[in-house]
């Protein structure tokens, strides 16, 4: 019984391995609680570092939230690319066939969105800590036309594309270092200089949203946090078939 | 051949890079603004250059590299290459950064300052060791060379954001003056010591290379021979 | 008849080693190959090969007359491997991991059932994997095999880990792939086994062809 062999496209092919990932996520969810606890312990961290004053915190906020999340990513990442690694598992998805580009739009994805959890958890933690609130309105200002923005809107745009922005080169960079000796310093190692444009403009944008935007500077860093995710997507999408396969 | 070139290269580097410490220290005026603090340019800036010639160098190499579809014996040449470059322009970078923050401490009065070419470079050159790091952590030759070729593009890619990003984040603060060379007698001095430094980049790039290529050779069996038993 | 593999002069490097050297081969559609020689003698790297999933430092690989390089993502439907490693994900049940390959190869999670049934996997098909012992992982990964209906079977050590009854259930599946006019290539160390499977024979030495 010989049925259709048309393989499915690129699209289809994505939305079956993100399925899978996501799936794989919520059956070892304990690991995921415990990264979420990672992340906390970090904002922990930093605040105890800082010092008790809350202005200092509040001041912090922006950069406090990325670092949080970029470090709780390094360990998600580089989970993401172990459980492929344990049975060569990606490489049978690779053999099925499946587009090697379908496999990292696919992995950016899913790690994305854990991100984008992670960080939308930690967020009111760190407005608990340090007293936060977000602004009234943000506008930005485009050639096309104006927006306004609540500081929600504006806050959760900046998550989303920070997650973003962490993800992409983050899988290509995890699946190398899995690969290679010493991971658990390769993958921090190669990641954080390369993501300081984008830490830069996450952190700003976060504490306009927080503390209001007088000078009309967020649509700015947003914009650079959105060129920087479409060109590291896309590179993302054209050079991780030259890491998976031979 | 090769070997009489980096020599010859080598004593011309010497000659120039001498010949440039004395006009840059002696002949050349002393700057307006800043005296003779301005005279740590003349190492400075083409330090910097060079720097940044060899990550210009290992970006094309990356590409190269790439590019070649059966990826064969060959194109070992562009991943020697390649390593060559990151080397030296990762040398070069760290002594135009220190000499830069040695010209800093006189002139604003530390040693550091968030200047954001001064931040760029630094961030440069964090990216090009762990390049140089995930180098070292593969084994196999031909993986690394593909694996770093694609770090190389990666990293290259993200040296305009940087750059941007760190200006537009610094530009809320202070603004740095740059050195004005207005001088032609400076001009002069500053090419005649960029000159210099780029003979002995060329010294440093291809020895590197070198060693390079031939570790690859050593790492890399020789084809084999024939087989005697048919199947 | 036209021939399934023709390999010419390929050699496979991995850095200071040849895995393969300069080995030439051809093989008919529908016949069967025993591959044999001692651990690190280039079986199982002759079949990464042959499955596409590396490509030889030199030399040319046609299956079913087509580059095995170039051609890659349009003859990967038509080849089933059954590796060392099971290619699973732990934390899946069996018939997700067979329905998400069933998918991608452009077949229905309906046959991904059915085959689980045929390797007797049927009542633990909704159990993760973990919780599999190693015989049955070999199941799971045979049924993985067969989903595909491949023309081009590949076997490295099919028989690894299993008991007398799933040894002779292995032989089954593979008697079923020769008879439904699939290519076989079965590398073992059980020669025995192999001989009464296969109709011809490929022993190599430190990658190179050599009499057993």
């Amino acid at each position: 019984m010989t049925l259709s062999k048309k393989p499915p496209g690129l699209l289809h092919a994505t939305w079956l391995l993100v399925r899978k990932d996501l799936l794989l996520e919520w059956r070892t969810r304990a690991r995921a609680n415990a990264l979420f606890f990672f992340a906390l312990a970090t904002l922990l961290l930093f605040s105890f570092a800082l010092g008790p004053d809350t202005t200092i915190l509040q001041r912090a906020a922006g950069g406090t939230l990325w670092l949080a999340i970029l470090l709780a990513s390094v360990l998600a990442l580089g989970e993401s690319f172990r459980v492929e690694q344990e049975n060569a598992a990606l490489d049978g998805l690779r053999l099925a066939p499946a587009d090697a580009r379908a496999l990292f739009l696919a992995k950016a994805v899913s790690n994305g969105v854990l991100l984008l959890l992670l960080g939308a958890g930690i967020l009111p933690v760190l407005g608990a800590l340090a007293g936060l609130t977000l602004a009234q309105r943000i506008v930005i200002n485009s050639p096309v036309a104006t927006f306004a923005l609540t500081g929600s809107a504006a806050m959760a745009l900046v998550l989303v594309l920070g997650c973003l922005a962490i993800a992409a080169p983050g899988t290509v960079y995890a699946a190398i270092a899995s690969n290679a000796r010493a991971r658990d310093v390769l993958l921090p190692l190669l990641l954080f200089p390369l993501l300081i444009p984008a830490l830069v403009a996450a952190a700003k944008a976060t504490a306009l949203a927080l503390e209001g935007d007088p000078m009309l500077q967020f649509g700015s860093w947003l914009g650079l946090l959105a060129s920087f995710d479409l060109i590291y997507w896309s590179l993302g999408f054209a050079l991780f078939p030259l890491v998976v396969e031979d | 051949m090769a070997r009489t070139i980096r020599l010859v290269l080598s004593v011309l580097a010497l000659l120039l890079l001498v010949s440039g410490a004395w006009l840059g220290l002696a002949w050349a005026p002393p700057d307006r603004e800043m005296g003779d603090v301005q005279r740590i340019m003349y190492v400075h800036l083409p330090s910097v250059w060079m720097g940044l010639l060899g990550v210009t160098l290992n970006f094309v190499c990356s590409v190269a590299y790439l590019l070649n579809p059966r990826r064969t014996v060959a194109n070992l040449d562009a991943d020697a290459l390649a390593e060559a470059s990151a080397e030296v322009g990762l040398f070069f970078g760290t002594l135009g950064l220190m000499l830069g923050s040695i010209w800093g401490r006189p002139t604003w009065g530390v040693f550091w300052t968030w200047d954001p070419r001064l931040t760029s470079m630094a961030i440069l050159l964090v990216a090009y060791a762990g390049y140089l790091a995930l180098r070292r952590f593969i084994d196999d030759a031909e993986r690394r060379a593909a694996w770093s070729a694609v770090v190389g593009i990666i990293i290259a890619v993200d040296i305009p954001i940087i750059w941007f990003s760190v200006r537009w984040w610094n530009s809320l603060h202070q603004v740095q003056s740059s050195p004005k060379t207005v001088d032609p007698s400076m001009v002069f001095v500053l090419r005649w010591n960029a000159v210099a430094f780029l003979l002995l980049w060329l010294v440093f790039l291809s020895t590197r290379y070198v060693i390079a290529r031939s570790r690859r050779e050593r790492e890399l069996a020789p084809p084999p021979l024939a087989s005697e038993v048919a199947r | 008849m036209s021939n399934a593999l023709e390999l010419t002069d390929v050699s496979k490097r991995y850095g200071p080693r040849w895995a393969l050297a300069r080995l030439t081969l051809q093989l008919r559609e529908g016949a069967s190959l025993l591959l044999t020689g001692h651990n690190g003698s280039g079986k199982t790297t002759l079949l990464r090969i042959l499955a596409t999933a590396f490509r030889p430092t030199t030399g040319l690989v046609r299956l079913f007359g087509r580059d095995a390089v170039a051609e890659r993502e349009s003859l990967r439907p038509r080849i089933g491997l059954l590796g060392h490693t099971s290619f699973l994900y732990e934390d899946l049940t069996a018939r997700e991991n067979c329905a998400l390959l069933a998918r991608l190869a452009g077949r229905s999670a309906a046959e991904a059932r059915a085959v689980l049934d045929r390797v007797g996997l049927g009542a633990r098909a909704d159990q993760p994997v973990r919780t599999f012992s190693a015989g049955m992982k070999k199941r799971v990964a045979i049924a993985r095999l067969l989903l595909k209906q491949p023309e081009l079977a590949l076997l490295d050590e099919p028989f690894g880990a299993l008991d007398p009854a799933g040894i002779a259930e292995m032989e089954e599946h593979i008697r079923s792939l020769t008879s439904s006019g699939a290519t076989v290539v079965l590398a073992t160390h059980q020669v025995a086994h192999g001989l009464t499977l296969c109709t011809e024979r490929l022993h190599l030495v430190e990658g190179r062809a050599a009499p057993p």
